[in-house]
């Protein structure tokens, strides 16, 4: 009674493979490996590389000598590397009045009129054009003898201004060409924002008699938070990397008084009369803390914010 | 049967690789993008392969300002087996890494000791030659005649009649001096040409060596003189914020007088509508009393980098490239003059009044930026721009000098 059945085959307990205990674990980081991969070969490997090559006195060439901290130290002792950090902190300021200035022509720009997309891809195109056309374009504009900033300058104030040949306005001129295609881009960040407001809270706010500044601040501006933190993020990033403009515009001069960190960088490592790669790596590992201190800051937030839902 | 077939096949091809007499390779890199050097190496590439049928010749060309960073890679990646450069102290480091090929033996073997002598002293380092010259260009003062002639000018010879001069221009509203510093190298002919006429050739020889610190009396001397175009505003104004080209249409249109420049600036001022009759050339005026005129006449060369797959092609064509029959029409075609000196002579006026000016100079430069390491050129010709903008801070700039040469020639 209680005899089993030999005739009926015993089944074995179900012993899934490695793979099939393991596949929920594994997929995920499978699925991210090639990424990974990249990741770590194009971006984290050259970090260290160049952090490692910053101790050399190195010509890209020849033998590499190690010299220690001895190019940080000459750093330390370099007018054109306090130049090119005063200029940096200038355009993070500066280029911040792209997030306001964005959000006004969006604001602006939201409303449904006949032909608004028309107008709001007009407004969209400083973005879409590259940087270096844009460049052309503002040294053209501020070129001395014919370009249309020093006519009108000449008009008004009997004498010309040429904005890029004065070293204590060079800096402010470059920025204000960034800042046309920033405050684009901005503005689109915006414009994407304001079309996921809530219009039952409009209303509402309307009923409760909020309008104007207090209906922008206290309604409009808190639910655009997201669009704000991305504007900030590509905003701050942009103005650390802005090298293109100052490489078109003013190649860094007059006599050094546009350089940036990043432009100083390629114009000690790997411009026409640079071949100073460990001098040019150490610029670059300074600029790489100082956009740490911005990116860590922003990587915090994200995670805390979406860790709190 | 077939086998046989491709067996054959590797074996020759393996014959031609070693570099036989009736198959080979050249590929060579340079920087000709502008429409008059281009057309010219095409016509010496054309003449080349006509007289080497067997010979494939592979030519990249480049942008000319790309090409100045694009050879440090190639050179370490991907050799060509020719590529065009410069001589003096610009080729100094692929010269010092071991990047370019020893080729004295194509100097001593076709006798271009004797012929391209005016250029030997630029392409020897250590006491070999490092590459073959195919031309060079003088250096002066382009200035309208018309412009001289109207105001009672005559053409000054001395440091005191170029002033004079300078100041009538100024006078009758004319800008005496075009410049244009945004690539900051313009700034380098001013200072070479003052120097060499202030404290003569050795010297600037040693200043460009760092044998000689900024903060010398004698190169204060030099600033002094270029102050006295300066501080009366003889230069073109707002010149930081312009390149060379930007400068050009004011001669044209006779806003500006004068331009201290390369002779390849007479093709594109020819261009716009200048002639022989309102253009004209002369040498950098006397200062010092005394000390022998030596002039700027910067050398274009090609090299074989040490890496080269087909060396002795490549030996081939830089023999070919000195001769004189090649110089002569390379050059024609160029604007330029030929580095040997069994070529013919030039028909340009401008050309020909280069040629004299330099067979009776006493030493040739190459330039600033040549003549120094790369490093001090920029910061130099750095300095010279600010010194041109702000002459006031000329110890400043001195002492700034000074701790770069420290720091360049250790």
């Amino acid at each position: 009674m209680s005899a089993v059945d030999p005739a009926v085959p015993r089944v074995e307990p179900y012993q899934p493979g490695f793979w099939r205990q393991n596949q929920r674990r594994l997929a995920p980081w499978l699925f991210l490996a090639p990424g990974m991969l990249m990741f770590l070969v194009y971006v984290i490997i050259p970090i260290f590389q160049s952090i490692w090559i910053s101790f050399y006195d190195w010509d890209g060439l020849g033998e590499a000598i190690w010299i220690g901290i001895g190019n940080y130290v000459e750093l330390l002792d370099d007018e054109a590397f306090y130049t090119s950090i005063y200029n940096n902190i200038l355009w993070l300021l500066l280029y911040l009045l792209a997030i306001p200035a964005g959000l006004a022509i969006a604001i602006f720009l939201n409303q449904t009129v006949f032909g608004i997309r028309l107008v709001k891809s007009l407004f969209f195109f400083p973005f879409v054009i590259s940087q270096v056309v844009v460049g052309l374009m503002f040294s053209w504009f501020y070129a001395p003898e014919f370009g249309l900033f020093y006519q009108l300058s000449e008009v008004l104030t009997g004498k010309g201004i040429a904005i890029l040949a004065d070293e204590n306005l060079a800096t402010f001129g470059i920025i204000a060409a960034g800042l046309w295609p920033q405050i684009a881009y901005c503005m689109i960040l915006y414009l994407t924002g304001l079309n996921n407001i809530n219009p039952e809270q409009i209303e509402a706010a309307r009923m409760d008699g909020a309008k104007g500044w207090s209906m922008l601040w206290r309604i409009v501006v808190p639910q655009l938070r997201p669009a704000t933190f991305i504007a900030l993020v590509v905003t701050v990033i942009g103005a650390l990397r802005s090298f293109d403009l100052v490489s078109i515009m003013t190649d860094g001069g007059p006599y050094g008084a546009t350089r940036v960190l990043s432009f100083y960088m390629y114009e000690q490592a790997l411009s026409e009369y640079g071949y100073r790669m460990g001098y040019g790596a150490a610029i670059a590992t300074v600029l790489f803390i100082i956009m740490m201190v911005f990116i860590s800051f922003f990587v915090v937030r994200l995670v805390t914010r979406e860790r709190s839902g | 049967m077939k086998p046989r077939m491709s067996l054959y096949g590797a074996a020759l091809l393996s014959f031609a690789l070693a570099g036989s007499a009736w198959a080979g390779e050249l590929v060579i890199n340079t920087d000709m993008s502008d429409p008059a050097p281009k057309e010219a190496f095409e016509a010496v590439l054309e003449g080349f392969k006509a007289e080497n049928p067997d010979i494939t010749v592979t030519w990249n060309e480049f942008d000319h300002e790309g090409y100045k960073s694009a050879i440090r890679n190639f050179l370490t990646a991907d050799p060509p087996d020719v590529a065009a450069w410069y001589a003096g102290n610009r080729m100094a480091p692929f010269v010092n890494s071991g990047l370019f090929m020893d080729v004295s033996d194509v100097w001593a073997e076709n006798g271009l000791n004797d012929t391209l002598k005016s250029a030997s002293a630029s392409m020897t380092i250590d006491g070999k030659k490092w590459g073959v010259p195919y031309t060079y260009y003088q250096w002066g003062v382009y200035y309208r005649k018309d412009i001289f002639e109207q105001n009672g000018i005559a053409v000054p010879k001395t440091w005191a009649e170029f002033v004079a001069a300078c100041e009538k221009l100024k006078a009758a509203g004319i800008t005496p001096i075009a410049i244009g510093t945004k690539a900051l190298w313009p700034t380098g002919g001013w200072f070479d040409y003052l120097d060499l006429r202030v404290n003569g050739y050795e010297f600037h020889m040693d200043l460009t060596a760092g044998k000689i610190p900024y903060t010398d009396p004698r190169v204060k001397a030099v600033f002094e003189k270029w102050g006295e175009l300066v501080t009366p505003g003889y230069f073109l104004e707002n010149h930081a914020a312009l390149d060379w080209q930007d400068a050009m249409p004011q001669i044209v249109q006779g806003k500006a007088a004068m331009y201290l420049m390369g002779n390849f600036i007479v093709a594109p001022l020819k261009e716009a509508g200048l002639t022989d009759d309102n253009l004209g050339f002369f040498q950098f005026p006397e200062i010092t009393a005394g000390i022998p005129m030596s002039e700027d006449a910067p050398t274009d060369t090609l090299h074989i980098p040490s890496g080269a797959k087909n060396p002795e092609e490549a030996k081939k064509f830089l023999a070919y490239v000195a001769r004189p029959d090649v110089q002569s029409s390379w050059n024609e075609i160029l604007g330029q003059l030929p580095v040997n000196n069994q070529s013919e002579k030039p028909s340009d006026p401008f050309l020909d009044a280069g040629f004299a000016m330099l067979s009776d100079a006493y030493a040739l430069a190459q330039f600033y930026d040549r003549d120094a390491p790369a490093e001090m050129a920029k910061a130099g010709m750095e300095g010279f721009q600010e010194f041109m903008v702000k002459p006031d801070n000329l110890d400043q700039i001195l002492e700034r000098l000074e701790k770069t040469r420290a720091r360049v020639y250790k």
